[in-house]
This record gives structure tokens, sequence and C-alpha cells, in this order.
């Protein structure tokens, strides 16, 4: 007679030896197949005593469930094992570059055109357009520069051989006159573009970018021009400690008309990029001038506005430190994706 | 304008820096554009007389002077000078031992064996020229042992100003010293004008033929005057720190007074009008044919809009511009005929520019000139002259007609508060008013104001606004917070903006580039087909010379460049205007560019390289126009490859072009590989639908692939269009999977492989449904376009 407790070490020593899952089966089959020893066992239950029977049989049961647990066990584990190998064989090498395209970017006096959009946008202000070849009258008549007056030789215009589109426009302001010419009061809008002045050295280019902004209402003033240009370049330039000012100046279009400059976001005490001032020229701006609102037929009793235009470039260059105007119309693509 | 600081505290001088003193004036719209000192710092110089002179025992060029240097100096100095031009009883600045100048210090030395104490400067030892032609003499009365830099006047600082074009009234010390009164508060010290007496009697008749344009005129004859005499240092150290230079005696002092005052004067010598003394001065415009020959060396043929001032034969100058080079004062000069007008800012502005030259006096003509003081600054010029060179005066004769008038400007408190945006009290306003030198009348908050005759610039109410704010001070008016309704903006769903577009294309690895709007001509001709560009009268350069009514040439040359500098795959895009000229006007319309050259994909490790084509570009413009189907229709373009060239259609409007460089092209500009470029309309790319949902099939679609053989001139888009102009309700898409050429497939015929998704919405297709639906669309094929069915 078989010691059960011997049987039952011994296959339990025999599938733990085991690592394969055919060979499992295999070693099953030894105990629990047809011809199996604990099979065997069982079909001899009837050559025993009737009395020893019952305990017999519960007792090869036992064993048998144990077995059947530990091939279970056994399975699992092998199976396991055998993923694990798997796994590791398809293991990648996860710091190789992703495949396909990449990106590409935007022009940086298209992002800043962007940003000064969207801050502009959050107060209100929507965006307006006019054409690049432009009439005298837009461009100077109608701002309140008559001819030979000598603010035009500010401006060096670049004329054209078209006689209704005489030049190219020197400021995006006659979008101003457009846009008042077709739009009742209240305005609130800005106008970005593309604007054009005959003159090329270091710190010019002949086509820069402005954008021009107009806010016509009942009771728009001054202190209020101040307010939304001081919180415009605070927001643009992320710093609630830019210092500001606004000094007189003079343009045709607008009165009282001021220049605005921020401390400069370069230095702390006085650099090149602010000519040791500590102050930066950023945008020229003022109240609309009443000749203006004569020309669009706004009555200037009931309504008051202000005006502003800002260079696109040069708030570009004192963004992201940029050093010379002239690359930004290069298109040198080592610069360009700097700002992607 | 530039002037000494110095000189303008003598009108007025508020107890401010020279620092301080600029900023406020900046603030106030008078830009200070810089303070420099007017002379580099040195110390220890000294007004010095050579007493003796003696040859070097050792050196040929230099000579042993005994100095007297004054009192500080004790005894007389022995120094070894090399200038030429040393003398005995010359007065010249002496640096002492331990003098600091520019650049060395100056201590005893021996020189060649010879002890020398001390140095004799030169202008350009001193910072304060950049040429030496030797020691720098001084006058005869010059105090020996005085610090030079007080007997020189150097311990001053030149302001250069930058003054916006309104501001004509501070092109004279006079004007800037009432603006800094105002701004500061400080006392004016008014320049004091007294007549000459007046000695002789002669003098020449004025005609004024165009009174509106000079409504003012005052000559006066000055005989005998010493063109000799020297100009006074203090005059030319004055007029040297406003940039000018020293001309002749009598050219310095009217320029002094047009600093002084800001009127132009010009002084005539009086031998060279027709008739002298006896003859007589017209101010008219130029008659046909008349020429004249300018103090700057030009010849000009006068136009008949030119304002001359001539004699009874011929024009002498051009009226508020430029003086005649004949009729100047210069070497010979005895008598003068000296004038002093006012002429209209509109005959003057514009002259100049247009004439290609400016000059001083046109300059403060066009931005409008005080005539009120035209007659004073004649006597303060007179008196100078006579004061320095001698000479007997006679009067001032003058021409006065309609002189400008400003009416009296209403300005109400409550309009200058409400502009403002303060609470500006009366009082407040009177003040600022009083301290600006307006006159006014009125109260109950309305002022009537009286714009003096220096103020061109102000003629309305908010003129006056304006310069109540500017001397309360931009600064003191506080930056509000604006109220304004709250109301939200459009959002229009069914569009797309151009910051939308853009990152269609940032996603797909193009990177923009902005390019300037005017072109080479060849480039619009070559690659735009267009012979007639809209052209610039004055282009910067030929090859900026035409606005682009195409993005191709801009595109191409930034590929160019970038290849230059070692890129191998570029992909661009571009967003700009393009200009066609339409007769008397322009077109003008927002374009899209784009180009593609080198490799699909950046180098990478885990796809094959290969070039980018027309196919993958096209996929761009599809995603572009997505969910929108674009139409894509072969046709031919300048700039691109005659086979390889398409129009993009959408509904039945063009709207752009793709294609691959036109060989011609690539070959001209070296390009190792083709470059595949598009230009789209902006227009045709900012419409969207709005999205509708449609119910969904519950029952299953069935998919059915077909491949046929057609001939290979058959284009796709028209199997396409021609299967789906059928309209079976069942189709719900048709697309084609495969292209395939070769074994199995005769020469000249290609297989088309399309799938095909049936669906019916009201119940399960089936198979047998299918089939005759494909069969139906097979058919239309074979008919249509020849196709056999392919056996697999």
């Amino acid at each position: 007679m078989i010691n059960l407790d011997d049987l039952l070490h011994e296959a339990l020593t025999l599938f733990s030896s085991i690592d394969d899952a055919v060979e499992l089966e295999q070693a099953k089959a030894r105990y629990l197949g047809r011809q199996g020893k604990l099979t065997e066992l069982l079909k001899g239950l009837g050559k025993l005593p009737a009395a020893d029977r019952p305990g017999m049989g519960n007792r090869i049961n036992q064993v048998k469930e144990q077995l059947e647990a530990a091939l279970h066990q056994r399975r699992d584990a092998i199976r396991e094992k055998k993923l694990g190998e798997q796994l590791i064989g398809e293991a990648l090498d996860v710091t190789l570059p992703g495949r396909g395209l990449g990106m590409g970017g935007l022009h940086p006096v298209t992002r800043t055109l962007e940003r000064i959009q969207s801050l502009f946008h959050s107060v209100g202000f929507t965006v307006a357009a006019g054409p690049e070849v432009e009439s005298d009258y837009y461009n100077f008549t109608a701002l309140n520069i008559p001819e030979n007056h000598p603010a035009r030789a500010m401006h060096d215009t670049f004329y054209t051989d078209v006689c209704n589109g005489n030049l190219l426009r020197t400021h995006t302001s006659p979008v101003q006159i457009r846009y008042m010419q077709t739009n009742p009061p209240p305005l609130k809008v800005i106008a970005p573009g593309r604007v054009y002045r005959r003159d090329s050295d270091l710190t010019h280019t002949p086509m820069f970018h402005q954008v021009e902004g107009l806010w016509v209402d009942k009771d728009v003033n001054f202190s209020a021009l101040k307010g939304v240009l001081s919180d415009f370049m605070k927001h643009f330039f992320e710093r609630d400690d830019l210092r500001v000012r606004f000094r007189a100046s003079f343009f045709p279009f607008t009165e009282p008309s001021a220049e605005m400059d921020i401390g400069c976001v370069m230095c702390s005490n006085g650099c090149r990029v602010c000519g040791h001032t500590g102050w930066l020229e950023v945008l020229g701006c003022g109240m609309v001038h009443p000749n203006v609102f004569k020309h669009v037929n706004i009555d200037r009793e009931k309504y008051t506005g202000f005006a502003f235009g800002l260079g696109v470039e040069r708030l570009a260059m004192l963004r992201y430190g940029v050093n010379d105007l002239r690359l930004f119309f290069e298109n040198d693509l080592r610069f360009l994706r700097q700002f992607n | 304008m530039k002037f000494s600081e110095n000189w303008l505290r003598t009108f007025v001088d508020p107890p401010l820096s020279a620092h301080d003193l600029g900023h406020v004036l900046t603030m106030a719209g008078i830009e200070v554009e810089s303070i420099e000192p007017a002379a580099a710092s040195f110390n220890k110089v000294v007004v010095a007389e050579v007493l003796s002179v003696r040859k070097h025992p050792n050196a040929d060029l230099l000579r042993v002077c005994e100095v007297n240097a004054g009192a500080a100096a004790g005894a007389p100095l022995q120094i070894v000078c090399g200038a030429a031009n040393v003398r005995e009883g010359v007065k010249v600045p002496c640096a002492l031992p331990g003098a600091q100048l520019p650049g060395i210090t100056i201590s005893h030395a021996a020189i060649r064996g010879v002890e020398s104490a001390g140095m004799l400067c030169s202008a350009r030892e001193l910072g304060l020229s950049d040429v030496a032609p030797g020691l720098l003499l001084l006058p005869g009365d010059a105090p020996v042992g005085l610090d030079f830099r007080r007997y020189y006047e150097l311990e001053d600082n030149i302001f250069t100003l930058k003054l916006t074009p309104n501001r004509g009234d501070c092109l004279g010390m006079t004007g800037v010293a009432r603006e800094v009164a105002a701004i500061t508060s400080a006392k004016l010290e008014p320049l004091e004008i007294i007549p000459v007496e007046v000695q002789i009697g002669e003098g020449l008749a004025i005609n004024v033929d165009a009174p509106g344009a000079c409504p003012l005129y005052c000559g006066r004859v000055v005989r005998d005057v010493n063109l000799d005499a020297t100009t006074p240092d203090w005059l030319i150290r004055r007029l040297g720190r406003s940039g000018l230079r020293g001309v002749n005696v009598v050219v310095d002092i009217t320029n002094y007074v047009m600093l002084e005052t800001g009127q132009p004067l010009h002084a005539f010598d009086l031998d060279k009008i027709a008739g002298a003394l006896s003859g007589s001065i017209h101010v008219r415009y130029s008659k046909a044919g008349e020429a004249l020959k300018l103090l700057n060396g030009e010849n000009l043929a006068l136009q008949p809009d030119m304002l001359v001032i001539a004699d009874q034969v011929k024009p002498l100058a051009l009226a508020g511009i430029m003086g005649g080079d004949e009729s100047g004062v210069g070497a010979g000069t005895k008598d003068l005929f000296l004038e002093s007008a006012f002429f209209s800012p509109d005959v003057i502005a514009g002259k100049s520019f247009s004439l290609g030259f400016s000059s001083d006096s046109a300059y403060r003509f066009e931005r409008g000139v005080d005539f009120s003081q035209t007659r004073n600054a004649l006597e303060r010029a007179t008196r100078l002259i006579t004061n320095i060179c001698g000479g007997r005066s006679g009067a001032i004769r003058e021409f006065k007609g309609r002189l400008p008038g400003h009416d009296p400007i209403c300005l109400r408190l409550s309009r200058a508060q409400r502009v403002l945006g303060i609470d500006l009290e009366e009082r407040t306003a009177a003040q600022l008013l009083q301290r600006l030198q307006l006159s006014f009348t009125g109260t109950e908050g309305v002022f009537n104001v009286k714009p003096p005759p220096y103020r061109f610039d102000l003629a309305i109410e908010e003129d006056l606004i304006e310069e109540l704010a500017r001397v309360y001070g931009y600064d003191n008016i506080p930056a509000a917070v604006p109220r304004a309704r709250l109301s939200m903006l459009p959002e229009p769903e069914t569009g797309r903006t151009l910051p939308q577009l853009r990152q269609i294309l940032v996603g797909r690895d193009y990177q923009e580039v902005i390019n300037y709007s005017f072109v080479d001509p060849a480039w619009e001709h070559e690659l735009a087909g267009n012979n007639k560009p809209v052209a610039l009268k004055n282009p910067l350069s030929s090859q900026m010379a035409v606005m682009r009514s195409s993005l191709f040439g801009s595109l191409i040359a930034n590929l160019g460049f970038n290849l230059n500098r070692k890129q191998t795959r570029v992909r661009l895009f571009e967003i700009g205007c393009c200009f066609e000229g339409l007769g008397d006007a322009v077109a003008q319309q927002e374009k899209l560019g784009g180009l593609c050259y080198g490799d699909v994909l950046a180098e990478q490790w885990g796809a094959p390289a290969r070039d980018v084509d027309f196919y993958d570009v096209k996929a761009d413009i599809e995603a572009l126009f997505w969910p929108r189907a674009v139409r894509v229709v072969s046709a031919s373009h300048p700039a691109l490859h005659p086979g390889k060239s398409a129009q993009i259609c959408l509904g039945d409007r063009i709207a752009g072009y793709l294609g691959e460089l036109h060989p011609r092209w690539r070959q001209k500009l070296g390009l190792p590989k083709s470059a595949v470029l598009f230009e789209l309309e902006i227009d045709m790319l900012t419409d969207r639908p709005l999205p509708k949902a449609a119910e969904i099939s519950k029952y299953p679609p069935i998919r059915r692939d077909i491949a046929v053989v057609v001939p290979e001139n058959v284009a796709v888009q028209t199997t396409l269009d021609r299967m789906r102009g059928e309209k079976i309700p069942l189709i719900s898409e048709i697309h084609l999977f495969d292209v395939y050429r070769g074994a199995g497939v005769e020469a000249g015929k290609k297989s088309l492989a399309f799938r095909m998704l049936l669906q019916d919405t009201e119940k399960t297709l089936t198979d047998a449904e299918a089939d005759r639906t494909v069969a139906k669309l097979l058919s239309v094929l074979e008919s249509e376009f020849g196709a056999t069915l392919r056996n697999h």
C-alpha cells in the first residue's frame, strides 16, 4: 500500500520542479491520468474492507484536490513566466524619437500680433482691416494731415503708379477712418496690419506691422486711455510692476496726444536698448481729433474717443530679446524656429 | 533745435539741474533728445600770456617759452612748446602741472633736456575741436590767470530738442524760454530790444506783389559795414553750440538772431541789387524762364509757384528758403540790405521737400514764425551789426498786409473735464492759462482765449485742452479702469479665423514667414505671368519695385536663402496681401501661399526617406478646406510644371493653384530637387459649414471592393464624379484605395480599386441588393470609360 502522504509529497515536488506546460500535463497524467497513481488507488478502494472505504475515499479525494490545486497554481506560474519572457523580448527602446511629421511654427511677429489681439479682445475690442495700397485721402487728409503739412514729411511715403490708391499706407490709422465711415458709434476696434515707410537702415525696415486701436463712446477720456494702455503693457509683458509714463506729443489726428513709454524691460539701470534712459518708447496715442470726427460725421459733442498705434516688431523685440529688426524679414529658419 | 543751456538760463533760470529740466520738458511734449556737455572734462587750465620765446637748444622744432599763468601759478613758468604759432605776447590756454586733459595728465617734465612746467594747448588737446591748427589763440583782453573753462564758458550743456511739427514757436531761444517758464513757473527775462538810431535817410522801396504769401516785410539799409570785424567769441560759441559754423560776421549775426528769436533774417549786398540805393525790392512769384543760383550752388529753374525776392530786373533769393549766390554778403561787401519778413507757412511748406534740400529758414517758416517779432528781430540784428562792425543804418521800411489772426477760442471747463477725465477746477484752469501766457476773458466755466501770434497750432478748443493737460502734467491725470457696457462679442462658428488656418499648417510642420510686399518685377513677370504689376514710383531698389500679385516669388527666395544656409528640408507658408492693378484701381486680396522642399518627413530612424511630392501637399490643402471637399483640376500656371500643376476649385470658383515648380525655374535657381508650391485665396478658406447631425443607421453597412482597368488618361476624379453622379441612395461612400500598373495590366492602362460602402437606413441590406448596386456602377464605368473588371 502506497503511503498517500509520500505520494502527495512526491507529486508536489515533481510539479514544482517542472517549468514547461507540456511536461506538467504529462506529470499530471502520472498521478491523475487514467492509469495515474492516484486513479489506481481510487480503483483499488473496492478491495478495501467496507469500513475503511469512506475514510480512505475521503483521504484520496483530499489528495486529489490538493494535487489539482497545485497543478493549477503551477500552470499559472508557468504561463506568467512565459508571458514575462515574451514581454521582455518585446520591450522597446522607448527613448527612440517618435515617428512622423514634426511641428512647424508661427513667425514671431504673428505670434506677437495674436497676443496683442487676444489681450484687446478680452476687453471687447474686435478686429477691423483695411487696404494696404491706400489713397492720399485716407492715409493723410482725413486724418487731419493736409497736403504740405510738415507731418507728411515725417512719413517717408511710397507712391504707386495707380491713381485710385496712390500710396502704400504709412500707418494703420486709415482703418480708423474707414471703420468710422461704415459703423456708427459706440466703436471699439483694433486694426492690425502691414505698413510701409521708405526707410531702410539698422533700425528701420521699409515694411513693418502696426496695431491701431480705436474706442469711441460717450464717456471715453484721457484717463481711460491711460488705464487701458497701461493695463495692456503690463499684461503683454506679464509684469505687474512695469513702469509706464505718458509724455505730451503731437499727432495730427489726436489731441491731446501722448507718447507712451515703459520702463526698460531689458535692464534695471540703463542699457543700449533704452539708450541709457531707462525708458522705451512703445506707442503713440491720444484723444480722437475733432477734425477726424468731422471727416466721418461723428458728433464731437456727443462722442469722444481715443486712438493708439503701436509697433509690433518693437514689442516682439522687447518680449523675445531680438536685437536686430532686420532678422524678422530675412526668414532664416534657424531664427524663426526659436519661436516655435 | 540745439542750444546752450547757459544761453537758455540767461532768459529763464529754473532751480532744476540740466537733467531735471530735460525731464520736465520731455514730459510736457518738448522732447529733449540729448543733453551733452559742451566740452570734454579737463581741469587746471588757465589763460596765460607768453612772455618770451627762444629756441630750444637741442631741438629745431621746439621753443622754450616763459609764460605768465597768473598769480596762482606764482613766478613765470618755463614751458617747452612745439606749436608753430607760438609768439611772444600771445594769450593761450595753459595746462598747469597736474592738469587732467582728455587722455593725458600734465606733469613737470624735462623735454630734450629742458625743464617744462606745463603745456600750452591747442583746441584739439582740450577736446574742443577735431583739428589742430596750432595753439588756441585767445583775444588780447583775455584775463591772465582766469580758469580757462570759466573764460570759455565750457561749464555748459548742449540741449538737443526733437520738436514736433506743431511747435515752430520753440525754434528760437526766446520761445524755448517762454515754454520753460510756463512749465516750471520760473520767471522769464524777455529779450530787450532797443531800436538803433537812424543815421541815413535812404532806403529801398518795398513792393509786395503777393501780400497773401508775404503779409509782412521789413527791410533796411546799413551802410559802411566792416566785414573784416571779428565775430565775438561769445557769439561764435553760442552759434557753435547750436550746430552752426561761423561764415562771416554779418551772416553770423543774422544766424544768431534767428536762433535767438526764431525769426529768419537775410542780408543782401546792397551793391548787387539793381540800382543799389535807388533800387527797389519786389516780393513776387517767379516768372516763366527765370532762374536763380542759390547759396548752396544749385542752379534752380524757378517755377511759377515759387515766391522770390527780386529787384527791378532779377530774382535775388528764394523767399524764406534760401538766398541767391550772387546777392549774398561776402568779402568786399560794404553796404547791406537787411530783410526780416513773415512768409505764410502754406507758401513755404513742402517746397524744400520737393526741392530736395532744406534750410533753417524754410524749416521755421513752414512751421510758422512769430510775426509780432519780425520787426524787433531786424532791430536786434541791426544793433548787433552796428555794435560789432560799425555802420550807419537807415530807417526800417515795412510792408504790412493782412496778418493771420485767430478768433478767440471758446474753452469750456466742462469739456476739458470730460475729455481729460479729471475734476479740473476753474481756478486751476485759469492759472494754467496764465502760465502759458494765454490771455483770456470770461467766467462761469467758459474761457474766451486769445491765442498769441507765435502759436500757429492753437485754433480749436481741443488745442487748448491739450495745453492745459500738458502744463497740468500728464502724470497727474490718473490711469482709470474704464467703465463700459459688458456685451459679448460675436463668435461665428461658421467662420475660420486666420489663427485657426495658421495652426492647421503649423500642425503639419510648416514654418510661417513674412516677406516684403514689394518684389522684383522679374518675379511678377516670370512666376505670376503679370506684365503690368502695380509699380512703386519711388522704390528703395529695383528688386523691390513692384507690388506682388503672388507669394511664389518670395517663398522661392526664402527657399534659396535657407538652402544656402545648409538647410535641406524647407516647409514654409505666408499669409499676405496680393495686389493686382485694375486700370486706375488696385485689387487687394489676401492669399495663403506655401512651399515644400526636401524630405517629406524630417530625417528619422523609423520612416523611409522620401521627397515630398504633389500628393503630400495636396493633403495639406485638403486639410485646410476640411470638411469641405475641393476639386483639383489639371491646369497650367507660369511658375509650375505643366504636367504637375492644378487649380483648386471650390464649387464653381477657383480657390488657388498647386503644383511642382517648373523645371525651368528650378534649373535657373540651381535647386537640386523640385519644390511643391501652393497658393490659395484666403476668402475661400474662411467659411466652414455648421455641422448638422443626421441619423446613424442601426443596420450594418456592406462593403464591396471592385478593381477596374481603365485607359491611362482617365482621371480618377471623373470616374468618382460619374459614379457619385448616379446618386444611388444605398451608396454612402465610394473611394479609391489603390492604383496599380504593371504585371497583369496591359501597357497604357491602369487598375483602379474602389471601395464602396452600402447602407440602407430602413432595413438590413441583402447581398443580392448590394451586388445589383455595384453591378450598376460597374456598367457605368464600362460604358463611360471603357473600364473592364479586373480578374484577381
